[in-house]
């Protein structure tokens, strides 16, 4: 009878073994990236497989997944599931979602590939590959749960065309960009340690709760069954970082800056998801800042005590993190309702109810800074005066977000900053901002900035009204503007039979 | 009598995606269509790669093979990752099955030492060919250009991985779990005189910069060659000496080509069609791989077969080779 | 001390393997929220295969797991018979 063969050996004779040592043609040059970074690996065999999924187990779990998933899929558009939705305001997050986020699951998959191609070591390579394949999997799935959508609501439309020009769009697009353009290494701590254990939580989980709060059925299917992928990604972004650490001490200040960098840049892109769990989901599930507590202070300040053994600390900027949570949502959605008409989604004025929610959720600042706002845009909506501002704003050079965010010491101070580099002065929301520009301003120079490229002419024009039209696609008057008077709420009404 | 029940207050307000739309007009789409087309960011991209500073981050040119529209390349499968992971699942419920039984019913102890030396030899050393395969699929799909034809580099860099992890589930059958057929075909593959012509070929195309170069190297010359050496030439010998159980376990590989080739040949068509320079490339590159190929496989071929195989798998190439409108 | 946590969906298979963490470990926090079951703990959390095919009566592999997990935090150890979480601290 043979000996039984525990996962481990079983793992390693299956995987790790396939790799040889190259004869006939020099090894480096089959995987040229991995050492222009400075990082340095003196032993591929001491990687710690964070998973041992042999294909054969991936294909027969996935299956089920999908199984379950699509007849879901069918079984909400056959019985037009969009009606049960809390409230049609809240699909416009779901429209954030699918032009904001979507894309970013493909950037993640084409990453993944180049790593799980790249590196040298097999069982790195090969966690990388199915890491690329769950990334397909979920903008796919995403696609596919938003197609049902895209058939009854405005916005939805031109996702893809929309997500490689729209102004607020270029933040979560040139993040990955960023990372993607990284070295392979620099892309594993930025997209799979930074992102997928500690910030993709934030997203995934009590926004998936709060769709599932407000009767999306689609949205939670997806998001819970793509975060049963992620917790093998989370696995994989842990080992990663404990294995650079290891393999070299040289290489520790080299991941402590990308820490730096990527929590930075992390923290400002999840600014947009903080918006939509405080101001987009009509049915409340936690407020953003008690999300950021669970899951960024709690989780991540255990990560970080767990990392400490090797001389890892928190990421800089973590003290001005922390004063972020009171007052982000709250800028951001102000942001988007005074530029409602640039918008790929509806904007409106939270109801009486949602107000006071706001204020027990955030009893700190949103009395003293923010509800003020909404009381005087409240009155003069009344009187017929909706406000949209007619500048198109200022971009910091790095995290490409509008100058929305204030000091946090003195929150009715819009942050500014700003550098010369090669006899010009780029401008910055933050000093985290700043910093990463000063730090490969070669790189961040080439930004592609939406609002100064609308002003370079290279984006049509002449006016506003003809880059949102006709650059952008967007169809002025029912994808934008105020929830109120709007196609999807006309709509909704005539579903429901309510004047 | 028809019955027309008033639906009109819920009817769509469009088919598809508008992108979708474009190509294939004002109707309901496919989930392969929605999931595949337009896909790929294009335009605008923020960041030159600073591990190759000379192209963009999705860049066409990362190939000399032109296409006017990459999304030319459909996938006859249709595959999307949904239905990929559930054909394969369903492939590998019936191999599990297979090996289940294999090992159950004691039916290696039914094969020779002698036929056992000859799965060592032959068929086992095969996973690392495989593992080249992955990283030639993967290579392609991360440097490729459109979701059409990246994605099915995707699956079929993963399926490689699958057969490589089969291949060494034969051995570990054979050796009853110790590993020590591994480590022996490990020495046939990196040693014996027969297979490194193979293992030359294979290293060769990890260092070969040109994606659609490496795709035709790999999934178009080489995997039709081994294809007819070992899953038709080889498992008709050994069926034809007592050992056609091991058919059970190499079964997926027969399932899987012939639904991978089908994916394949589409590919090199459309390539070739598209413009006489493609049809020119590809028909050099395919001539120089090819040559190379066979010069390669020979030794192995002769030993394992006898004179005529190489002959015959090359025959098999270049039938289809003719289908996909090659060398006319 | 840090807690460790893993966050199941909220279905039939769940509750049999939530069962068997709580046996398992009498010490974890279990939260139901919308959709989700998060469990939560100060030290090792482990689930052990014995106890959930105890709980649900058939065979079950510790892979299987990954059909109804959202997320974990914690350093994962994984082998044939458990899957464990902990701090190093």
């Amino acid at each position: 009878m043979a000996k039984k063969l525990n996962i481990k050996d079983k793992y390693r004779l299956l995987t790790r073994d396939l790799d040889w040592d190259f004869s006939y043609e020099d090894r480096k040059e089959a995987f040229p990236f991995e050492e222009f970074e400075g990082i340095k690996i003196t032993d591929w065999s001491k990687w710690e497989d964070p998973f041992r999924l042999t294909m054969d187990s991936y294909w027969k779990y996935q299956a089920e997944k999908e199984k379950k998933l699509y007849a879901i899929f069918d079984a909400f558009s056959q019985n037009n599931g969009h009606l049960n939705v809390s409230d049609p305001r809240y699909v416009n997050a779901i429209k954030i979602f699918l032009t904001g986020v979507s894309p970013l699951e493909y950037q993640a998959y084409q990453g993944f590939a180049h790593v799980g191609r790249q590196f040298g070591g097999v069982g790195a390579r090969v966690a990388c590959q199915m890491q690329s394949l769950d990334e397909l999997r979920h903008v796919q799935t995403q696609i596919h749960a938003m197609s049902h959508y895209n058939k009854f609501f405005d916005g939805f439309q031109d996702y893809s065309h929309m997500h490689d020009r729209v102004w607020y769009l270029s933040v979560p697009k040139s993040f990955f960009n960023d990372a993607r353009a990284a070295g392979p290494f620099e892309f594993m701590i930025a997209i799979g340690f930074s992102f997928e254990y500690v910030l993709t939580n934030l997203l995934f989980v009590p926004f998936m709760s709060g769709a599932a709060h407000n009767g999306d059925m689609a949205t939670v299917t997806f998001g819970f069954s793509a975060q049963s992928d992620e917790a093998r990604h989370m696995t994989l972004g842990l080992e990663v970082i404990k294995f650079l650490l290891e393999q070299h001490e040289d290489n520790v200040p080299i991941v402590q800056k990308w820490i730096d960098k990527w929590f930075w840049r992390g923290s400002r892109l999840l600014t947009i998801v903080a918006m939509m769990m405080d101001y987009m989901l009509p049915n409340k599930v936690m407020s953003w800042k008690e999300a950021w507590e669970v899951y960024f202070e709690e989780a991540g300040g255990a990560l970080f005590k767990d990392l400490a053994r090797y001389g890892i600390k928190m990421p800089k900027y973590a003290e001005t993190i922390e004063k972020e949570k009171e007052h982000i949502s709250h800028q951001a959605w102000w942001t988007f309702y005074t530029h409602g008409h640039a918008a790929g989604f509806h904007t409106w004025i939270p109801t009486d109810e949602e107000l006071d929610w706001l204020s027990e959720k955030y009893p700190e600042t949103f009395d003293k800074y923010y509800r003020p706002r909404w009381e005087l845009a409240k009155k003069m909506e009344a009187e017929g005066k909706r406000f949209y501002t007619k500048a198109l704003p200022q971009l910091c050079t790095t995290c490409q977000i509008p100058m929305l965010f204030t000091e946090m010491d003195d929150p009715t101070q819009i942050c500014y900053r700003d550098t010369v580099y090669n006899g010009d002065r780029y401008h910055f929301c933050s000093d985290g901002c700043k910093d990463i520009f000063e730090d490969e301003p070669e790189k961040y120079v080439q930004s592609w900035l939406p609002v100064h490229q609308i002003f370079q002419g290279n984006c049509g024009g002449p006016d506003v009204e003809n880059v949102l039209a006709d650059f952008y696609r967007m169809n002025l008057g029912a994808d934008n503007m105020d929830m109120t008077d709007s196609p999807d709420e006309k709509r909704w009404k005539q579903w429901k039979g309510v004047a | 009598m028809t019955i027309e029940i008033k639906t009109s207050t819920l009817e769509p307000v469009r088919n598809t995606f508008a992108h979708i739309e474009r190509r294939f007009g004002d109707k309901p789409a496919t989930r392969y269509q929605e999931a595949t087309y337009d896909v790929q960011s294009e335009e605008y991209l923020h960041y030159r790669p600073l591990w190759q500073p000379e192209k963009l981050l999705n860049d066409a040119s990362r190939t000399a093979i032109k296409m006017n529209d990459w999304y030319a390349f459909k996938d006859p499968r249709q595959f999307y990752y949904g239905t990929y992971v559930q054909q394969r699942a369903k492939m590998q419920e019936v191999a599990e099955n297979n090996y289940a039984f294999f090992e159950r019913r004691n039916l290696a102890n039914l094969l020779t030492e002698e036929m056992k030396a000859k799965l060592i030899r032959y068929l086992v050393p095969l996973r690392h060919a495989e593992h080249g395969a992955n990283l030639n699929n993967m290579y392609a799909s991360a440097y490729g250009y459109g979701t059409a034809i990246t994605q099915a580099c995707l699956y079929n860099g993963m399926d490689r991985l699958g057969i490589a992890q089969y291949l060494s589930r034969i051995g570990l059958i054979l050796d009853g779990n110790s590993g020590d057929s591994l480590a022996e075909a490990k020495l046939n593959w990196t040693n014996e005189s027969i297979w490194q012509g193979l293992r030359a070929y294979v290293e060769k195309m990890t260092v070969t910069e040109d994606w659609f170069e490496v795709l035709v190297a790999q999934d178009v010359v080489l995997d039709a060659l081994i294809l007819d050496l070992f899953y038709t030439q080889f498992d008709e010998w050994l069926q034809a000496n007592g050992a056609q159980d091991v058919g059970m376990l190499t079964e997926f590989v027969q399932v899987w080509a012939k639904d991978t080739n089908r994916w394949v040949d589409a590919t090199l068509k459309i390539a070739a069609a598209e413009s006489d320079e493609n049809k020119a490339l590809l028909e050099q590159w395919i001539s120089s791989w090819k040559e190379s190929a066979v010069k390669a496989l020979t030794p192995l071929a002769e030993e394992m077969l006898g004179a005529e195989a190489m002959t015959q798998a090359s025959a098999a190439l270049d039938k289809r080779l003719a289908k996909a409108g090659l060398f006319k | 001390m840090s807690k460790v946590y893993i966050a199941l969906q909220d279905n039939d298979e769940s509750r049999y393997i939530v069962e068997a963490i709580e046996e398992d470990n009498p010490e974890a926090t279990v939260i139901h929220m919308p959709a989700m079951i998060r469990i939560e703990m100060e030290g090792r959390l482990t689930v052990n295969r014995e106890t959930v095919e105890e709980k649900m009566g058939r065979d079950w592999d510790v892979q299987e797991l990954h059909l109804n997990l959202i997320t974990l935090g914690g350093n994962v150890d994984e082998d044939d018979d458990s899957l464990s979480l902990h701090w190093n601290e």
